[in-house]
């Protein structure tokens, strides 16, 4: 048995130590903010802070988890009011298709929970490892130099 | 549809039933379920409502709910058309936007508008909505005028909630509609000037952005309904590949595996868990033999393949003689090459499938075409078009057909050998990246002869292309999966587009005013690789070949890009939107350091739709052939702007996206097969190399929609390419812009 923190809260998986974190989280936690997208920690689209850093979930197995605290997209934002940086995403209307979405904001706070005043080319340096075919690039950075300039 | 709305059928099937049978109800007042085409007396009414014209399809007062349910053929894949259609119809109906549900892409709730595409939403999808709301509210005030007493000339609307002279008032949600909606819209109702507009033309933030931030469930990848098992399939090495053997019987013993399904060289498997589901399809994967064919060109040899091999069909897409008798003193040409690009979505596709205890097939899919989909699906599978009902789910952007459909398939597939169980299926990056129908490559040959002056007299030009479609289009062959199956479907002979839109030879005919014009296709049937329609089918091609021409001539006369555009060019909203793009820029006070450039480009995409100039500045690296693109300009004309947010998003993203073609994109092959299995071997633009982007947007109140999806990514390409050449004097004609072919460039 596999216990770790979500998002704050308490959980177990007696599933296989090995299978990917990613699985766990999506179909047995019921988390949605993490998505599929490669299977090879290439495009960041299942980004999860693990203790705080940014992981690739669909390449950690979920024996990684055990005694850490895992948080998701969803367990950003406080009672279902959007943290500054999910905030920041909607006022810059930082997405197209926004299946990337939840990656870019999980990399992008643990750029913001090292570095609180990074400049533009810091932000776009974290983010390099993330992928966006829609083309979104630029509304993102804007996103995350907003939500690190302050309320 | 909304998630919610198709969880809420999963859950609720009492519900489903209802609004199914109340649909059929209608029938008792002889109005038929499916519209029939315009009758030679009915007027031609905007957009779609001319093959739906029927009020009820497009919207229904939900009196209880105190809301608007807004009912479309169209759907959201990214590109903010659902918020889009919500700004008309909360602006014609006079009603607040929450008020606005919206259903999309249901085949049994929406009116059948065919293909998400082509940037045809706006043209007809919003026009449709616009129309019909304003029908709506015109029988709305007429009810309410007969039940106040007074004239509806004079009553006001605000939200709903109607009022006449004295206080008097009635909402909505009060009035009994009946049978009102069930008419045909008659095109009387007039649309609202915009002085009246309180959402259009104004940048409404995307409605479906909240859930997508928050982490709330959206997309079909997420979907997870009780009960529910995974798919994988087995697909072969390569193309036309054939099974010749496979024991079966281990797979079938591994852990939580619930069902083998092999149907010729179909491989499926279904099981509990989702790892359980990817080990059991490696296994099979690993113990089957194939007979593997040799008769790939390889990604060398391509472009000579297509300029050898027999076209299924020469075309005469365009002849305009010349009639001016003007002396030529010299004639010249160029030969550009653009190769197999990805759609390469970030999501790979997917698909929910579940065979009802009712016999009905329900596969919930992220689909363009959910309705020619789901009749290629049903006869794939012998069954009955009312035995199979797709709804649209969100997925990761698609950019074109990509592997939406040939998911939606391989899950119902799976889905019929385990009645009862809904079976989520995802494709691994490998089989997305290998097996989607990608962009066609194609050769561009322009030739132009010129007067003394330098300006051109005579244009002509060739092409050589693979097809650009092979959508479902109601035919199992278009499927992948079926290509495969013990009895297989063959793949119809794809066509090439004719006109007005164009597929192969889409904007092959330039806009400019040339004295003669002359565009001819060769269109090869045959495909070495799969594919199918990517964002702009032969337009980033063509416009890439015709720009980076008129580049050439241009520098060649020695003319500036931009005057020697104008010359040729009376259409006065693409002169002004080279202008303003160049105004923008800085073009003329612009200075040449070493090792910049500057290049810009045009296209009216479709040379129907929207208008958008590009003008960018690089900075080239003589010793590693590296490009870097320092900031880029767009100009965008799509006529009336209903989101002037929505507008740039689609021209900054089509701008970056084909920086990202331009730049790097290529998909490699050998002999036998693809090599280009994951973003390694793929490679896409990163954060880094993102140019700050500058959209100018031009609105035209009053004016048609145009649609903006696809008019950024031909001007980009060919404005990139004159930019290298205006830094290092050297001229690319064959994409991508890789550093060695820079380099090998450079060397001469």
């Amino acid at each position: 048995m596999i216990r770790f923190k979500l998002n704050g809260q308490n959980v177990q998986s007696d599933a296989s130590p090995q299978e990917p974190l990613l699985h766990i989280l999506a179909n047995d936690l019921q988390m949605n903010g993490q998505k599929f997208g490669c299977g090879k920690a290439q495009c960041g689209a299942c980004a999860v802070l693990m203790n705080g850093d940014p992981v690739r979930s669909c390449v950690v197995p979920l024996a990684a988890a055990d005694g850490r605290s895992i948080t998701t997209l969803s367990g950003l934002s406080e009672g279902g009011k959007p943290s500054r940086l999910q905030q920041a995403f909607i006022d810059e209307q930082a997405a197209q298709c926004g299946y990337c979405t939840s990656g870019m904001i999980i990399q992008a706070q643990a750029l913001l929970d090292r570095n609180p005043k990074p400049t533009d080319a810091q932000v776009r340096s974290a983010l390099d490892g993330n992928l966006c075919r829609c083309g979104a690039h630029n509304r993102i950075v804007r996103a995350v130099l907003r939500a690190s300039k302050g309320a | 549809m909304s998630l919610k709305l198709a969880q809420q059928m999963l859950r609720a099937p009492a519900r489903r039933r209802f609004l199914k049978s109340a649909g059929f109800l209608s029938l008792g007042f002889a109005i038929p379920l499916v519209d029939v085409h315009s009758q030679a007396s009915a007027p031609r009414l905007p957009g779609d409502l001319n093959q739906h014209r029927r009020l009820r399809a497009w919207i229904r007062i939900l009196s209880a709910e105190k809301a608007v349910q807004l009912l479309v053929g169209k759907v959201e894949l990214g590109q903010g058309i659902l918020t889009a259609v919500v700004q008309l119809c909360a602006d014609e109906l006079d009603v607040d936007m929450a008020r606005v549900q919206v259903v999309s892409g249901d085949t049994d709730l929406v009116p059948n508008e065919g293909v998400t595409a082509g940037s045809f939403s706006m043209p007809n999808c919003a026009t449709a909505v616009r129309q019909a709301s304003a029908e709506v509210r015109v029988i709305l005030l007429e009810l309410a005028a007969a039940r106040l007493g007074q004239p509806a000339a004079g009553l006001k609307v605000a939200d709903g909630m109607i009022e006449g002279s004295g206080g008097a008032k009635v909402s909505y949600w009060d009035l009994v509609l009946g049978q009102a909606l069930e008419r045909e819209a008659n095109g009387l109702a007039k649309p609202k000037p915009a002085s009246e507009h309180r959402y259009i033309g104004r940048p409404i933030g995307r409605l479906d952005l909240p859930a997508k931030v928050l982490g709330q469930p959206v997309f079909v990848q997420e979907l997870r309904p009780a009960g529910m098992v995974f798919g994988q399939v087995v697909r072969p090495p390569t193309y036309g590949a054939s099974l010749q053997a496979l024991d079966a019987a281990p797979i079938e013993r591994m852990p939580g595996v619930i069902k083998v399904i092999r149907n010729g060289s179909f491989l499926g498997v279904v099981a509990r868990r989702e790892a359980q589901a990817q080990a059991a399809a490696q296994a099979m994967a690993q113990a089957c033999r194939w007979k593997v064919p040799e008769r790939l060109p390889g990604t060398q040899a391509m472009p000579a393949w297509l300029e050898s091999t027999k076209p299924d069909r020469v075309i005469e897409t365009h002849k305009k003689p010349r009639s001016n008798g003007a002396a030529v003193v010299r004639t010249v040409g160029a030969s550009y090459y653009r190769p197999y690009q990805m759609h390469a979505s970030i999501g790979t596709s997917a698909a929910l499938a579940t065979l009802g205890v009712d016999g009905v097939l329900r596969v919930q899919t992220h689909s363009q075409s959910v309705f020619e989909t789901r009749a290629a699906i049903a006869k794939m599978l012998g069954m009955t078009l009312d035995k199979v009902r797709l709804q649209h789910v969100q997925g990761s952007g698609c950019y074109g057909h990509n592997m939406a459909d040939d998911a939606a398939a391989d899950a119902a597939l799976l889905a019929v050998a385990v009645p009862g169980m809904p079976v989520r299926l995802q494709y691994s990056r490998e089989q997305e990246h290998l097996w989607e129908p990608y962009g066609s490559a194609m050769v561009m040959k322009p030739q132009a002869s010129l007067d003394a002056q330098g300006n051109i007299q005579d244009w002509k030009m060739t092409l050589w292309s693979t097809p650009h479609g092979t959508r479902p289009n109601s035919e199992p062959g278009n499927l992948l999966p079926a290509l495969y199956l013990e009895k297989p479907f063959a793949q119809p002979k794809p066509q090439n587009g004719g006109a007005p839109n164009f597929a192969a030879d889409r904007n092959a005919v330039a806009l400019y005013d040339f004295p003669g014009q002359e565009v001819l296709t060769n269109f090869i049937a045959e495909m070495p690789l799969r594919v199918s329609s990517t964002r702009g089918l032969g337009a980033y091609a063509n416009v890439f070949a015709i720009e980076s021409f008129m580049d050439e001539l241009a520098h060649q006369v020695q003319a500036d890009p931009v005057e020697y555009r104008l010359r040729h060019m009376k259409d006065e909203r693409a002169r002004d939107a080279i202008t303003r793009a160049a105004a923008a820029f800085g073009w003329s006070s612009w200075r040449k350091t070493a090792g910049r450039g500057r290049g810009i480009a045009f296209a009216k995409y479709k040379n129907i739709a929207g208008y958008c100039a590009v003008a960018l500045e690089v900075e080239v690296n003589r010793s590693n052939g590296r490009i870097r693109v320092l900031r880029a300009v767009a100009s965008a004309d799509s006529g009336h702007i209903v989101n002037p947010d929505g507008v740039s998003n689609q021209i900054e993203g089509g701008l970056i996206q084909s920086l990202s073609w331009t730049l790097k994109e290529e998909v490699q092959m050998n002999s036998t097969q693809v090599l280009s299995s994951d973003w390694t071997s793929y490679p896409i633009l990163t954060f880094s190399e993102v140019p700050p982007v500058e959209v100018v947007l031009i609105d035209r109140p009053g004016m048609p929609f145009l649609g903006t999806g696809e008019a950024s990514q031909g001007p980009t390409g060919a404005a990139l390419a004159n930019a290298v050449f205006d830094a290092i004097g050297v001229r690319l004609r064959q994409l991508p812009l890789t550093p060695d072919r820079v380099l090998q460039a450079l060397k001469g």
